[in-house]
């Protein structure tokens, strides 16, 4: 099953909708409560990190009957070090997305810790693009 | 715990009666960082913190937590309170800081 959402950059006020969704849906699929935690607070960060730091993107969900494939593409500026990008605490974060709370360098780190699989590929001045696996099983 | 009791004994501001205090509170969690409460929050828990807008309540919301508690007596953003009604997630507050809060309800789960 394929579910699509498009996110737009700095738009706050929607952040967290396509995870809510997901949430519903594998709730509905009966998924066991600690899978659809992992795919919740891995979804979260990736959707959050579309609005905070590109200009808009695509999310893709594909759930099957053995796990969740979730494809996150954005245009934006680009990741120029992922082992950096990945490092706990580093952020580049504005001074206003940090007022609200974000921007404390451990979204990345918080979906590695999640996904069963993920994958990030960048290009500087073009964009973003993750791929989070997570099995049901 | 109930939530009820937590407001009572700690003398919480309720920011949305239309919600029931009824729900059990299994223990606390006090942070300002959303990624940190994304992390580290579990099912259950209350949350302390003095961010004010309307994504707490979609932290909470997805984290499955019991209710949020805002310190230093600041109040949620209107659109903050109309998304914790409809998600069903109470907003409390209190003019204490996150230090003295903290300790009191760490206080009564002991
Ligand atoms: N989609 C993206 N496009 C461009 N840069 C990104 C993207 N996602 C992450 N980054 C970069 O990687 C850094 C680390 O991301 P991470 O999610 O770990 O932390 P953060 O978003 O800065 O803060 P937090 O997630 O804790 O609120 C970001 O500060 C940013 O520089
Ligand atoms: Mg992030």
């Amino acid at each position: 099953m394929l579910s699509e959402f498009k996110i737009e950059g700095g738009d706050f006020t929607r952040a967290g909708y396509a995870s809510s969704q997901i949430k519903k849906i594998l709730k509905n699929l009966n998924v066991s409560p600690d899978v659809v935690k992992r795919v919740v607070v891995a979804l979260y960060e990736a959707e959050v990190n579309i609005v905070a730091h590109a200009f808009k993107g695509v999310i893709v969900a594909d759930i099957s009957n053995s796990g969740i494939k979730l494809v996150l593409e954005d245009e934006g500026p680009g990741i120029p070090d992922i082992g950096m990008a990945m490092t706990k605490g580093y952020s580049t974060a504005s001074q206003t997305v940090r007022e609200m709370g974000f921007g404390a360098g451990m979204g990345l780190p918080n979906i590695k810790d999640n996904a069963d699989r993920f994958e990030i590929v960048s290009e500087v001045g073009k964009g973003t693009r993750l791929s989070i696996e997570i099995d049901f099983l | 715990m109930l939530l009820k009791e937590i407001v009572q004994k700690l003398d919480l501001k309720v920011f949305t009666p239309e919600i029931d205090v009824e729900r059990d509170v299994k223990d606390g969690y006090a942070s300002d960082l959303l990624s940190d409460v994304m992390g580290g929050a579990k099912e259950g828990e209350i949350w302390i913190t003095l961010q004010t807008h309307k994504n707490i309540v979609a932290v909470a919301s997805l984290k499955d937590l019991a209710a949020i508690i805002l310190v230093k007596g600041f109040e949620p953003d209107t659109d903050t309170k109309e998304a914790a009604v409809a998600e069903g997630i109470p907003l409390l507050g209190t003019e204490s800081g996150a230090f003295e809060l903290s300790g009191r309800l760490y206080n009564l789960f002991k």
